[in-house]
């Protein structure tokens, strides 16, 4: 007899996994964990691996990672997919990265794209030769400042080497060029095409122009890329309070402002997961702190300011800081209160990205909505557990084909910005540096979190948790709002945003009222079908 | 400008492809399998591909597009992909039990040279397949073709693996439609069932990418050809192939596996590819054409006649996939207007012969290319505009630089609807596409004219 007896979350974890042959349901098990938030017992969680083939995953490839993610908000590097015409032409602008050239003259190749096109003759006599081509003649047509290469999945197995044509027609053409080993199959996820967009901005762009910039406090902002404008939200703000940029890795970012990025004085950290091997990197070669920060949800972006402000121990800056708070909040407030009447106590779920599924959960939870299961699309253990558990992740097979470079101090460019006392200092004041705690720290005992998360358990936690909302990207957007629940895509927020900072949150509160509350979802059943005893009976009377 | 780096100096490009009008094979290997009742596509190779896929039909269709995908890692790309496959398959019956999954490859399945046949048949052997499942296969290398050429393919090899001969012929056709909407699917039926002719028509995406919002996931829609309705193709009549590109080389495997006549025609998009498609349905078949039929010809001629002087020498621009852009041409022609650039990113010099069979008389001076980009469409619109420019939504980038009307038409459309719920196709079709193209010559005429010439009746 089936009972109105809530599931606990281990029958529902075991529900997920009946369905599976024996050996899948054995892999899943480690990829699905009931929630304790406490460090001290935390469980491990299963990320970061293959995903099992035929699953239905959510997951895409190692060049969205490095060419769609990292470099695709860039506005001014030409950037040429070398390999057949697919990958090219998907990542052409679907990302929604925005950006805003700063002059008519200001170059712009963030709408075009570009592709060796390759054909069977490449494919079997070799690519690199069309490359070189490709490369001159872009330079020819275009004049761009600089131009970055991204191998497909075919390009590594025929044996192209990019990097020796990058490094020839940079010499030949006397601009920069550089290439990315981004094939597809280089890592399990997204994950592996940030690690190696990272590395090629380390090793051929950061550090390339030590132009000193102006401004007294002077930071980067990493892994933020400006989809539907949540960059120029975090642009305003900032110089709102007199805090200057002087790079975004990568949203409405420039070549010049990386080359020039390692003049700042703080990085600091929206995305852990898909940029913190550039902020591991330029600590230890330039001598530039790292802060995790978060500028999605008003208190978040409140104490994300305050932390900077704090980093830069000026009194005049925590003052402004301050006041930028309490002005904005005015406006936040008034519509999170309205937004908050009508969302209180429902719930969400959020299976998206690397660093979203923990974001917005703040969002949520200040229009006093709750969310009851999580997970990442290609998170690692320390973005769920916390980097504190770096040390004792097992470096797999499929990681290790991803380069490591080795950094050390530059014996001319590094200048520590802080002494090991001052950060000692700020520490106990509670500025964290170089920390990331993870999702599950913020979420209740008992949740569910689930990595990878097929599209057959997300259908069967839907029907389990029947959420008011699910947050997740296109390929599943359709298949659950056909189930009657309304899907928020966090990749691209459904074309709407920006969500970040203040008005972001103003925004995101808005849109998911609108979308959890609009009379449609009561519309979806007929009349005639809501009480078909009804129309029975006046059939049979007729 | 948002295509600021455009300009109408054209350098000669080898072997740089700039603002493609054309994709990959997969994807379209990929629709065409969603034409199949209860199939799940699979794409072997990299998640990437099939991320990638999905990610576009949803966009353009605003529906679950669910398909699976090998997954392959570093080792698979070393020691081929079999493995993967065959993990692949039991995983996918014992989670999703479709009918029928249909696997397609790329670049890099290709690249390794995975021979899928040989896959299944293992498959088959090791006991992977339930009793009454099937698997089937397409080979999709995307450095080959367009994904014209995946559709195509995928098509033809549901003749291969499902179309059987027995020796009792049926009273029915095969009709395969082309890379065409659901909306178009359906009104291709509609058509026949009301000059009451017994169809198959593959793929049939109609009730599967156009489904309903009913509060419940169908995994597997009501719509799409089944297995049993392909097997009979082979004893039908003759089969109507519509479009060489995308419908030709399923109906020549058709004609040599289960000798099947086929009649090869255009898509039927406009006046003249329709009149010849309701035409050889009569004179296959022997069914009389109906008085609806002849009287939803008699409307749409009457739009035309009634609003000829709008079309008029008016200067269009199109980009799109061969088998649509030719009796789209065709059709402007008809109306009197001037397709004077057209292209598209898909090999083939049949497209450039058709084109200029239709174009030579009326058109004299038009430019027309096969492989060529969406870059090389706008230089020869900056040499000299045109009033009208019709493509997928990536033209619509060109149309506000230039500020010129834009149709949106072809694949993908990523930011309005319509397309799957309404036909393109047929006479009915037909009033559609000319709705658009007078709203938007006629909204223009609007915004343009000066105050004292501003027309009520037009
Ligand atoms: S690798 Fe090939 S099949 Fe995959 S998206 Fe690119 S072009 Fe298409
Ligand atoms: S071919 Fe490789 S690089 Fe291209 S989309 Fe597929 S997995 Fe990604």
């Amino acid at each position: 007899m089936p009972t109105n007896r809530r599931l606990t979350p281990e029958e529902i974890k075991q529900n997920l996994l009946a369905a599976y042959p024996v050996k899948v349901a054995r892999k899943r098990a480690k990829h699905i964990v009931i929630n304790d938030p406490t460090p001290e017992t935390m469980p491990e969680i299963g990320a970061n691996v293959r995903t099992i083939p035929g699953i239905i995953t959510q997951r895409g490839c190692t060049y969205a990672g490095c060419k769609g993610v990292v470099l695709g908000p860039t506005r001014d590097i030409v950037n040429i997919t070398h390999g057949p015409i697919g990958c090219g032409f998907y990542s052409w602008l679907t990302r929604r990265n925005q950006t805003r050239p700063t002059s008519d003259d200001d170059d712009n190749y963030m709408t075009y794209c570009f592709s060796t096109d390759m054909s069977e003759e490449n494919i079997v006599f070799g690519g690199e030769k069309r490359l070189k081509q490709a490369i001159q003649e872009a330079y020819d047509i275009f004049k761009p400042k600089a131009i970055g290469i991204f191998s497909t999945c075919p390009v590594g197995l025929i044996g192209d080497d990019v990097h020796a044509v990058a490094k020839e027609m940079k010499e030949k053409l006397g601009i920069n060029i550089f290439g990315f080993s981004c094939e597809g199959y280089k890592g399990v996820s997204q994950s592996a095409g940030h690690h190696i967009a990272n590395n090629q901005l380390f090793k051929h762009v950061i550090g390339t122009d030590d132009t000193p910039s102006d401004g007294k406090y002077r930071i980067n902002l990493l892994g933020e890329y400006n989809i539907g404008g949540d960059s120029f939200e975090i642009e305003r703000i900032l110089s709102k309070c007199g805090i200057d940029l002087v790079a975004t890795f990568s949203g409405n970012s420039n070549y010049d402002a990386f080359a020039n990025s390692h003049m700042a004085d703080l990085n600091v950290i929206m995305c852990h997961r898909s940029i913190n091997y550039v902020a591991e990197m330029m600590e230890t070669k330039y001598g530039i702190p790292w802060i995790k920060a978060n500028f999605i949800g008003a208190k978040s972006t409140a104490k994300s300011l305050r932390k900077i402000a704090q980093y830069f121990e000026d009194q005049e800056l925590i003052e402004r800081v301050e006041q930028v708070i309490a002005e904005e909040m005015q406006e936040v407030d008034r519509v999170q209160g309205a937004a908050k009447a009508r969302c209180m106590d429902k719930t969400a779920m959020l299976f998206v990205g690397g660093s979203r599924a923990h974001h917005y959960q703040d969002l949520f939870a200040e229009i006093g909505m709750k969310t009851v299961c999580a997970g990442y699309e290609f998170g690692h253990r320390d973005d769920y557990e916390g980097r504190r558990v770096l040390q004792s992740i097992k470096v797999d097979a499929d990681s290790r084909s991803i380069e490591e470079i080795h950094v050390t101090q530059d014996p001319d460019k590094h200048n520590p910005r802080k002494t090991p006392e001052e950060l000692e200092s700020l520490q106990a004041k509670g500025v964290s540096f170089k920390d990331y705690q993870g999702l599950m720290i913020d979420m209740d005992e008992n949740t569910l979190i689930i990595d990878d998360i097929s599209h057959y358990e997300m259908e069967k936690l839907l029907d389990t948790y029947k959420p008011a909302v699910l947050c997740g990207g296109i390929k599943e957007k359709y298949a659950v709002q056909k189930m009657g629940i309304p899907c928020k895509q966090l990749h691209n927020y459904d074309y709407s945003g920006p969500y970040a900072g203040f008005k972001g949150a103003i925004n995101f509160y808005t849109d998911i009222d609108q979308m959890v509350n609009t009379r449609i979802w009561k519309l979806i059943t007929a009349p005639w079908q809501a009480h078909p005893e009804l129309i029975a009976t006046f059939a049979k009377e007729a | 400008m948002l295509l600021r780096h455009t300009t109408d100096k054209i350098q000669e490009r080898k072997a740089l492809v700039v603002n493609p009008a054309k994709t990959c094979q997969p994807i379209g290997a990929m629709y065409a399998a969603l034409g199949i009742h209860r199939c799940l596509p699979h794409s072997h190779g990299s998640q990437g591909c099939c991320s990638y896929h999905r990610s576009t039909l949803t966009r353009h269709y605003r529906e679950p597009i669910m398909a699976a995908t090998s997954s392959f890692t570093e080792g698979s790309s070393v020691f081929g992909g079999q493995a993967n496959l065959l993990e692949s398959i039991s995983n996918i019956f014992t989670v999703y039990d479709p009918d029928i999954i249909a696997v397609h490859t790329t670049c890099l399945s290709e690249t390794i040279g995975d021979d899928i046949a040989q896959i299944i048949a293992k498959a088959q052997a090791d006991g992977k397949i339930p009793e009454g499942k099937s698997v089937i296969h397409a080979n999709t290398p995307s450095y080959v073709g367009s994904h014209v050429t995946g559709f195509a393919n995928m098509v033809k090899n549901m003749v291969m693996y499902f179309s059987k001969s027995s020796d009792l012929k049926r009273e029915q056709i095969n009709i395969i439609p082309g890379w065409v909407e659901p909306a178009d699917m359906r009104e291709m039926k509609r058509l026949t069932t009301a000059m009451g002719i017994k169809t198959v028509l593959f793929p049939d995406t109609s009730d599967v990418l156009d489904a309903p919002q009913t509060g419940r996931h169908q995994f597997y829609p009501k719509g799409g050809v089944t297995i049993p309705q392909l097997q009979t193709s082979g004893d039908s009549k003759a089969t109507i192939s519509l479009g060489e590109f995308t419908s030709l080389p399923a109906a020549k495997a058709l004609d040599a596996k289960c000798k099947v006549p086929f009649h090869s025609l255009d898509i039927p998009i406009g006046l003249t590819a329709t009149d010849r498609f309701i035409q050889t349905l009569h004179d296959v078949t022997g069914a009389a054409v109906p008085d609806e039929i002849t009287d939803e010809r008699g409307k749409m001629v009457d739009i035309i006649t009634d609003m000829q002087q709008y079309f008029y020498g008016k200067r269009v621009a199109l980009a799109g996939d061969p088998d649509q852009l030719i009796p789209l041409t065709e059709f402007l022609v008809t109306l009197g207007m001037q397709p004077v650039y057209i292209v598209t990113g898909t090999p083939g010099k049949r497209f450039e012969e058709r084109m200029s069979e239709i174009l030579t008389d009326a058109v004299p001076d038009a430019k027309c290319k096969q492989a060529g980009d969406m870059f090389l469409l706008h230089q020869w619109i900056k040499q000299e505009s045109v009033d009208l420019l019709i493509g997928n939504t990536y033209g619509k980038y060109i149309a506000r630089d230039e500020d010129i009307p834009f149709i949106r038409f072809g694949f993908p459309i990523l930011d309005r609807v319509g397309h799957s719920y309404l036909p393109n196709v047929g006479y009915a079709g037909g009033i559609r596409l000319l709705e658009k193209l007078l709203n938007a010559i006629l909204d223009r005429q609007d915004s343009m004219s000066l105050e004292e010439s501003f027309e009520l009746v037009m």
